[in-house]
C-alpha cells in the first residue's frame, strides 16, 4: 500500500482493520490528527483526502491506496501557518486545542465545498448558497468543541473566507401580536 | 507534597486582605490583555502533544474491558480464549487492585478499588495487551467472563423514597435557619416548585488516556489529569508504591471540566500491565468507556420554595434535593451551595440526600453544584416574579445582599445588581414583553429570559518556580496544567508584567509532577491559585533584583527586559549571575472564612420557539461576568463562552439516560448524548466588569471558568417560556414537552 501525506510517500503494509487515522497515529508518528471517538461522531480526526473532508477514524487505510492525504501537519507548522491556522490563533478559535486541528482541516474543506457552490441544510436553495454565518455554523456542525469556541471559530472562518467582522448583534424587533 | 525551606521560597498565607498587587504597578502592559495563547500556533498545528501521543519505544497497546452486567460479581475470565489471536501479548486482571471508580478531585488517598464486584454496568475489569490496537480490540471484544448477576438498584424514580444524607463536604449535606415551613404558611406570596435535571457528561473532547511507562520501581504515567498533583498520591496510593515514585506529566489535556480531576479505570490498568508485561503500555479509554466508566454529573430533584412579601423580599428560601451516587461513594452534587448565599432571607433549608444506585460513579462536572442548582433556584425566581406582577431583574435587586445570609460576614467583591442593570441595558430588555407568548415572527414564538450567574471562589494550595535566566529570559514552571482555560498564557503574562520580561522570552513548563505541586485545574481556583504563586515568586525575585540593581524596591522599574531605578539602567539578565530563582507559594487562610466568596454576574437569553413543532433556537445570549481582574480578554471571554454553552445543552440537549433494567447507558457516544454543536450555539455576546477582590489572593482575581455556566440554563429555560408560555421543569427542554402546550398557530 502506499499514501501520499502531506506531499510524502509512504510505503507500508498494514493491517486491513487500521483505519486512516491510526495508520497516520499510530504508524506514521502523525499525531496532528486527533481521536475524539472513532466513530465518526465529532470530527476531531478531520484530514483532506483528495481535497475533500473526510472522517479519518472511519475509513480503513487500505481504502486509500494511493490517495493524496493532507492533515493538519502538511497544511501549516509553527512558524508557517496555513492562514486558517492563524486565523484560529487570533480568534482563540479553540481552548483545549484537542478538537482543533480537525476543526482547521474541515474548515479548508469546507470554503472549498462553498466555493463550488455545494448547498448545505442552511442554503436558501440548492443553487443559492452564499456563505453567511448561518452557513458556516451549519457546514461546522460536524465538528464538536466541547469547549465551545464556535463562535470564534465562525469568526476565524469569517477572516479566511474574507467575509471582514461579524454581522452586528441586533435586538429582536418582531411584531407584537394580542 | 508542600516542602520548602530553601530560603528560596515566598510563603503568602491569605490570613489579611492583601490591597496591593504588584499587578496594579508593573508597567511592562500585558495584564488583562487579550494576548493571543502562547501555546496557540503548538495547537492548532498538531503539535502539542496530548497523552496517549507520546512516541514510546517497546510499547503495547491497550484495550480495556468493561463488565456487562450492572450489578453481581465475576466467576471467571477465560484469557487463554483470546491470548492465542494473532498480535495479542497476555489479558492482566488483577481484581484487588484495578480502581472500581475514578478518584473525586483533589483526594489524596486511592479510590474505591477491587473489581471483582461489579457494582454498574460497564465497571473496567481488565485490559488486554496487543502489539497493535486493532489486535487489542477485537480481544478485547472476544474475551469471554462469566458472570453470577445479582439484584441491583438502577431506577432513581423507584427508590427516591430510601435517600439517605450523606456526609457532610465543602458545604453541609443539611442546613436550616429558622423555619421555612412557618415562613411559608404567613407569606404573602410564596412558590413550592420541583425542578429535574438529569444525568450528564462531560464530554471532553480527549477520552481519557494513559501510558505508563515504569523505570525499577519508578513509574511516569502520560495522562489526561486536571490535578497531576494530587492524581500522583491517588495513582501511588492505588498501586501501594510511595508517592515520590509517580511522576505524572499531563503537558496538553484535550478538555477536562472536572471529568478528569482524579484518576481514572485506564491510569491505574495501565501502570499495572506495563508492570507486568515489563514493557510501556498505553491504555486510551474508548469514547464509550468514557461515558461508561468515568464520571457523570449526578441526576437531581429539586424542590425548591420561596417566600415573599408584597414588594418581593424574601422570607424564606427552601431548597431541598435528591441526588445519587454509588453505596460505596460520599460525594453528593452539591445543588444548592450557590443558594446559601446568593440572595438574602431570614429563614433557609438547604438539603441534600442521596439515592444509592448502581450506576457510574457520579461526581464533579463543570460547576458542580450550581451548575444545575440555579437551574431550580433562577427558574423558581422568574416564577415568583411572575406571582408577583414584577420584573424577574427587580426582583433580584430587591434580594441582592452584600453580607452572607448565613454566615453574616461580608461579601468580598460582588456586583450582582451592576451586573444585572448594565446586562439589561446591552441586551435591550427593556423589549421584552411581561407577558409571555406574546411576540411573534411566523412560526417562531420569541421570548427573552434572565438569570444571575455566581460562582463560588476558590483558593487552593499551590506553588511555582520561577528563574530568570543570564539572557534576560525566564522559566515558569509548577505542576499547574492547561486544560484549555489559558494557563500557559494568563500565568506568563503575570510572570511578563511583574518582571518585566516580556511573554515571548518566557518559557512554561506545565503539567509535570517534577514541578512544584500545585492545585491544578479544578473548581475555577487554578488562576487564582497557581497565578498567586506565580505572583509570589515574582515578588521575591523583583526585590532580589532590587538589592542586585542597589535600588530600594520602591523605585525599580522592570520593562522589556530593562531593570531602571535611581537613574541607572541595566539588562536584566545582567542583574541574576549564572541565573536567579524563587518559588512562590499561597495558601488559602482567614480571609476564606472572614469573608464569602463568590464570582457574580447575569445570563440573557432571547429564543425562538417554534410553534409547529416545539423547537427551540437560542437566538442570542449575553452574558455579564465580575470576577475579580481578568487577567487575559481573550481567554476569559472564551471560557465564558464555553460555560454558557454547556448552560445551552443543560437546557435543550444534554439528557444521560440510564436503563432502568440494568444501569446500562443508552446513550453512550457523542451522536446520541446531545452536546452543542456550532448550529446551536448563536452569537454570544460577553461582558466583564471591571474589578479587583483584595481579599481573594495577590492578583486580585476570581475564578472564571465555571461561572459562566452558573445560570446560564436558567436563562434560556425562562426565555422559552416568556417565548411561549410553557413551564417546563424537567430538562432538557425538548421539543416533546413543549408541544403539547404550544398556542395555535
Amino acid at each position: 500500500m502506499q499514501w501520499t501525506i502531506n506531499g510524502q510517500r509512504y510505503v507500508a503494509e498494514v493491517d486491513v482493520r487500521t483505519s486512516l487515522l491510526d495508520l497516520a497515529r499510530e504508524h506514521l508518528g502523525l499525531t496532528g490528527s486527533k481521536k475524539g471517538c472513532d466513530h465518526g461522531q465529532c470530527g476531531a480526526c478531520t484530514m483532506l483526502v483528495n481535497g475533500r473532508r473526510v472522517n479519518s477514524c472511519l475509513t480503513l487505510a487500505v481504502m486509500h491506496d494511493g490517495d493524496e492525504i493532507m492533515t493538519i501537519e502538511g497544511l501549516g507548522q509553527v512558524g508557517n501557518l496555513h492562514a486558517m491556522q492563524s486565523a484560529f490563533v487570533k480568534h482563540d478559535g479553540y481552548q483545549c486545542g484537542y478538537c482543533t486541528p480537525g476543526q482547521i482541516c474541515s474548515a479548508v474543506g469546507m470554503l472549498d465545498e462553498a466555493k463550488k457552490g455545494w448547498a448545505s441544510h442552511a442554503s436558501a436553495s440548492l443553487t443559492d448558497a452564499e456563505l453567511n454565518d448561518a452557513e458556516i455554523s451549519e457546514r461546522m456542525s460536524g465538528n464538536i468543541c466541547r469547549c465551545a469556541a464556535y463562535p470564534n471559530i465562525v469568526d476565524a472562518i469569517r477572516e479566511v473566507a474574507g467575509l471582514g467582522d461579524r454581522e452586528p448583534v441586533l435586538v429582536a424587533a418582531g411584531e407584537v401580536g394580542a | 507534597m508542600f516542602d520548602f525551606g530553601d530560603g528560596k521560597t515566598n510563603s503568602l498565607t491569605m490570613d489579611k486582605p492583601h490591597p496591593v498587587s504588584l499587578l496594579d504597578t508593573g508597567v511592562q502592559g500585558v495584564i488583562s490583555h487579550p494576548l493571543d495563547r502562547v501555546d496557540g500556533p503548538l495547537k492548532v498545528s498538531g503539535s502539542a502533544t496530548y497523552s496517549a501521543e507520546y512516541q514510546i519505544d517497546g510499547l503495547a497497546h491497550g484495550v480495556l474491558v468493561g463488565a456487562k452486567i450492572g450489578h453481581g460479581k465475576i466467576v471467571s475470565v477465560d484469557a487463554d480464549a483470546v491470548k492465542s489471536l494473532p498480535g495479542v501479548i497476555d489479558v492482566v486482571t488483577d481484581f484487588d487492585t484495578f480502581i472500581k471508580v475514578p478518584q473525586q478531585g483533589g483526594e489524596t488517598g486511592a479510590p474505591t478499588q477491587g473489581v471483582k464486584e461489579i457494582d454498574y454496568f460497564g465497571q473496567i475489569v481488565a485490559i488486554v495487551l496487543a502489539e497493535s490496537f486493532e489486535a487489542a480490540r477485537e480481544a478485547a471484544q472476544l474475551l469471554p467472563i462469566t458472570y453470577e448477576k445479582s439484584e441491583g438498584t438502577y431506577d432513581f424514580a423507584a427508590h427516591r423514597d430510601e435517600a439517605d444524607k450523606p456526609s457532610d463536604a465543602m458545604i453541609p449535606a443539611h442546613y436550616t435557619q429558622g423555619d421555612v415551613d412557618q415562613a411559608m404558611t404567613d407569606a404573602d406570596v410564596t412558590v413550592d416548585l420541583t425542578y429535574i435535571t438529569p444525568s450528564q457528561n462531560s464530554a471532553a473532547m480527549e477520552p481519557h488516556a494513559s501510558i505508563a511507562v515504569w523505570e525499577d520501581d519508578a513509574l511516569t504515567l502520560y495522562s489526561s489529569h486536571q490535578m497531576p498533583t494530587s492524581g500522583a498520591q491517588q495513582l501511588a496510593k492505588s498501586l501501594g508504591i510511595s508517592a515520590k515514585k509517580v511522576r505524572i506529566i499531563a503537558r496538553y489535556i484535550g478538555g477536562g471540566f472536572g471529568s478528569k480531576l482524579g484518576i481514572a479505570p485506564e491510569s491505574v490498568a495501565a501502570a499495572i500491565a506495563a508492570k507486568q508485561l515489563g514493557r510501556p503500555v498505553k491504555a486510551v479509554m474508548a469514547r464509550t468507556q468514557v461515558f461508561d466508566a468515568t464520571v457523570r454529573r449526578s441526576n437531581t430533584e429539586q424542590r425548591v420554595r420561596l417566600a415573599a412579601g408584597r414588594d418581593g423580599k424574601l422570607t424564606a428560601i427552601g431548597h431541598d434535593s435528591l441526588t445519587s451516587n454509588l453505596a460505596s461513594e460520599e460525594y453528593f452534587e452539591p445543588v444548592g451551595i450557590g443558594t446559601h448565599f446568593l440572595y438574602a432571607g431570614e429563614n433557609r433549608s438547604i438539603t441534600h440526600d442521596m439515592v444509592r444506585l448502581n450506576l457510574l460513579l457520579s461526581g464533579s462536572m463543570r460547576a458542580p453544584g450550581e451548575a444545575v442548582g440555579m437551574v431550580g433556584l433562577e427558574c423558581a425566581m422568574d416564577e415568583l416574579a411572575e406571582k408577583l406582577g414584577m420584573d424577574p431583574i427587580a426582583l433580584r435587586k430587591v434580594n441582592d445582599t452584600q453580607t452572607d445570609p448565613e454566615k453574616q460576614v461580608p461579601h468580598s467583591s460582588r456586583q450582582l445588581s451592576r451586573a444585572l442593570d448594565d446586562g439589561a441595558r446591552l441586551f435591550g430588555w427593556d423589549k421584552r414583553h411581561a407577558k409571555p407568548a406574546i411576540q411573534r415572527e411566523g412560526e417562531w414564538l420569541i421570548g427573552m429570559g434572565v438569570a444571575s450567574a455566581t460562582r463560588a471562589n476558590m483558593l487552593q494550595q499551590s506553588s511555582a518556580k520561577v528563574e530568570i535566566h543570564p539572557d534576560g529570559s525566564a522559566t515558569v514552571s509548577s505542576a499547574m496544567t492547561d486544560i484549555g482555560t489559558g494557563s500557559y498564557t494568563i500565568l506568563a503574562q503575570i510572570a511578563s508584567e511583574i518582571l518585566g520580561i516580556p511573554v515571548e522570552t518566557i518559557t512554561m513548563s506545565l503539567g509535570d509532577t517534577n514541578d512544584p505541586p500545585a492545585a491544578g485545574s479544578g473548581g475555577s481556583w487554578g488562576a487564582g491559585s497557581a497565578g498567586s504563586a506565580v505572583y509570589l515568586a515574582c515578588e521575591m525575585l523583583r526585590s532580589n533584583l532590587a538589592k542586585a540593581m542597589d535600588v530600594p524596591e520602591d523605585s525599580l522599574t522592570l520593562k522589556d527586559g530593562m531593570a531602571i531605578g535611581d537613574n541607572r539602567s541595566r539588562a536584566i539578565g545582567d542583574l541574576v549571575g549564572k541565573g536567579m530563582e524563587a518559588t512562590g507559594e499561597i495558601k488559602p487562610g482567614k480571609q476564606e472564612k472572614e469573608t464569602t466568596q463568590a464570582s457574580y454576574g447575569a445570563h440573557f437569553a432571547e429564543v425562538g420557539v417554534n410553534v409547529v413543532t416545539g423547537e427551540v433556537r437560542v437566538r442570542r445570549m449575553l452574558g455579564i461576568f465580575a470576577a475579580g481582574r481578568v487577567l487575559n480578554a481573550k481567554t476569559a471571554r472564551s471560557q465564558c463562552l464555553g460555560g454558557m454553552t454547556f448552560g445551552i445543552g443543560t437546557a435543550l440537549t444534554e439528557d444521560l439516560i440510564h436503563d432502568t433494567r440494568d444501569g446500562k447507558l443508552v446513550n453512550r457516544d457523542l451522536a446520541e448524548y446531545h452536546v452543542p454543536v456550532n448550529a446551536d450555539v448563536p452569537q454570544l455576546e460577553v461582558h466583564f466588569i471591571d474589578e479587583r477582590d483584595i481579599h481573594a489572593n495577590p492578583i486580585h482575581a476570581k475564578g472564571i471558568g465555571e461561572l459562566g455556566i452558573a445560570g446560564a440554563a436558567a436563562a434560556v429555560v425562562n426565555a422559552i417560556y416568556n417565548a411561549c408560555g410553557v413551564r417546563v421543569r424537567d430538562m432538557p427542554i425538548t421539543c416533546d414537552k413543549l408541544l403539547d402546550g404550544l398556542p395555535p398557530l
